[in-house]
């Protein structure tokens, strides 16, 4: 799980976080109720994850508050893994 | 049963949600016509306020344009008020083939399409142009026009989207789409919150490298961008360049209504056979079809006005910066005046108007969270005076607020962000 969340993190920053911003993220920081991710792009985390974990997240399961932290896309990633 | 209590409660419930958020949007009567001067009823009932106005998008001060308006008389006395048809049914008329000739000359394009607006143009391109082999790339801060076009595309259409002119992340999402039919780059050219201008001719030429197409909305540059007024493909030097633009009649082409899709000849015809806002409504009336392609003479006769955009927009940006307040760096008529903080942003337009000035804060969710600001507008109606006394509003409330020669840091310590 650990290395899961970190690498959800990393892509996040690199994804989102513009490099001279003071915006800091951790694993619980909110993404999208803060503005960080808006739901026009979190379309480009889905097919991350999807691409990198080989897995296929349903509409019905890809929701603002699924994706509203690095932790909460965690544990989505892992109970798909788990099919 | 229609409209049961419980369901009326309901929407109530929403709206009391939203005035909570203090996202109410109130709508002020204006008793006169859209000029640099305004008479305002505000709140509703109030006296008549006669006040400066710095939140127009009358860029060229055309939309009481004595010619304008003479010419939208003569379409209605000679072409009717309404078309009462759709375009390709019987509602065609000999001046909408002008109006789109005059606009393909003036863009610089291959042909044009009218649409009843912008937001239709934006709405229905990208369905009737692109297909499932396709990718559609969007700049993450697009006008909601084209987000709204994207999602409606996007039921067949691949999307994705890169960090705000960060040209970097653009070649880097055009090198994960390779494997698709059409790359499409799609862009504001003068985005409408910050002011800023996008980076066309590097875009132009990652399109060229990669074998992308560019879309440009360029609603907040039509008509002044660039030395001849074509927009922001001419101030960035990619005139030809520009695969889709689509652009407003309702802004600086007067103001009134309309909008276009102007490009690639083929492009345009897909628009014209699939492209639903096109063909499930009414286009432009014939009053302001007659006005808008007086606004084209006007504006082709001559670059007097937009180069009085552009003296009038220095003026401001030096006027504003002398005083001390944080303005967003850039060079078009949009010049955001940076407060960072909500409740800041909403007093000191408040106090503006109270003033005489007539502006309107802008916070969270149209601008990100602790990005407050007043966008200011200048238009090629307004003389030096009014920008004078609007400059010196400006300082008597940014006095008041102790934020006169503050840096973001010293605002947001003391209003918080």
């Amino acid at each position: 799980m650990d290395e899961l969340q970190k690498t959800i993190l990393e892509y996040v920053k690199k994804e989102y976080v513009d490099e001279d911003s003071d915006t800091e993220v951790d694993f619980e920081t909110p993404l999208i109720s803060s503005g960080i991710v808006d739901s026009f792009s979190m379309v480009s985390l889905k097919t991350f994850l999807e691409k990198k974990y080989k897995i296929s997240i349903p509409d019905v399961k890809a929701t603002p508050e699924a994706f509203d932290s690095v932790n909460k896309i965690a544990n989505l990633v892992t109970e798909m893994l788990k099919g | 049963m229609a409209y049961p209590t419980t369901i009326r409660d309901a929407m109530q419930g929403t709206i009391e949600e939203i005035k909570a958020a203090g996202l109410l949007k109130e709508e002020r009567f204006i008793h006169s016509p859209q000029d640099a001067w305004i008479e305002v009823e505000f709140p509703k009932g109030a006296p008549l306020k006669r006040v400066i106005n710095l939140c127009a998008n009358n860029y060229l001060g055309l939309s009481s344009h004595p010619e304008v308006v003479a010419a939208a008389h003569q379409g209605l006395e000679t072409r009717g008020y309404g078309m009462s048809s759709v375009r390709f049914i019987c509602g065609t008329q000999d001046i909408h083939r002008t109006l789109e000739e005059r606009l393909t000359t003036f863009l610089g394009t291959e042909d044009t399409i009218l649409f009843p607006s912008c937001m239709d143009a934006n709405a229905g391109v990208f369905e009737a142009v692109l297909n499932e082999q396709d990718v559609m790339i969007s700049d993450r801060l697009v006008h909601a026009s084209i987000v709204d076009g994207i999602r409606l595309a996007n039921q067949k259409v691949k999307y994705d989207s890169y960090k705000h002119s960060d040209m970097d992340h653009l070649e880097e999402k055009l090198k994960e789409n390779m494997d698709r039919r059409i790359r499409l780059i799609i862009t504001d050219g003068v985005f409408s919150m910050d002011g800023d201008i996008a980076k066309l001719d590097v875009i132009c030429d990652l399109a060229d490298r990669y074998d992308a197409l560019v879309f440009v909305d360029d609603s907040h540059a039509s008509g002044f961008m660039g030395k001849t007024g074509r927009g922001t493909h001419e101030h960035c030097g990619v005139l030809g360049r520009i695969d889709i633009i689509t652009t407003t009649l309702g802004k600086g082409l007067g103001g009134a209504s309309g909008g276009c899709v102007s490009g690639r000849r083929e492009i345009v015809e897909l628009c014209r056979q699939r492209a639903r806002p096109y063909l499930f409504s009414n286009t432009m009336p014939p009053p302001i079809v007659s006005g808008a392609i007086k606004v084209i003479d006007l504006i082709s006769a001559t670059t007097e006005r937009r180069d009085k955009l552009e003296r009038n927009t220095a003026y401001w940006r030096k006027g504003l910066t002398e005083i001390g307040l944080d303005l967003k760096a850039g060079e078009s008529p949009i010049v955001p005046v940076m407060l960072y903080n909500a409740k800041l942003a909403a007093d000191v337009a408040r106090d503006l108007f109270a003033e005489g000035i007539y502006v309107i804060g802008f916070f969270f969710p149209v601008v990100p969270k602790g990005a407050a600001r007043i966008r200011t507008q200048l238009s090629a109606a307004h003389e030096i005076e009014h920008l004078d006394m609007g400059i010196a509003a400006f300082k008597k409330v940014g006095a008041k607020y102790r934020i006169l020669g503050k840096s973001k840091k010293e605002i947001i310590e003391m209003h918080g962000g």
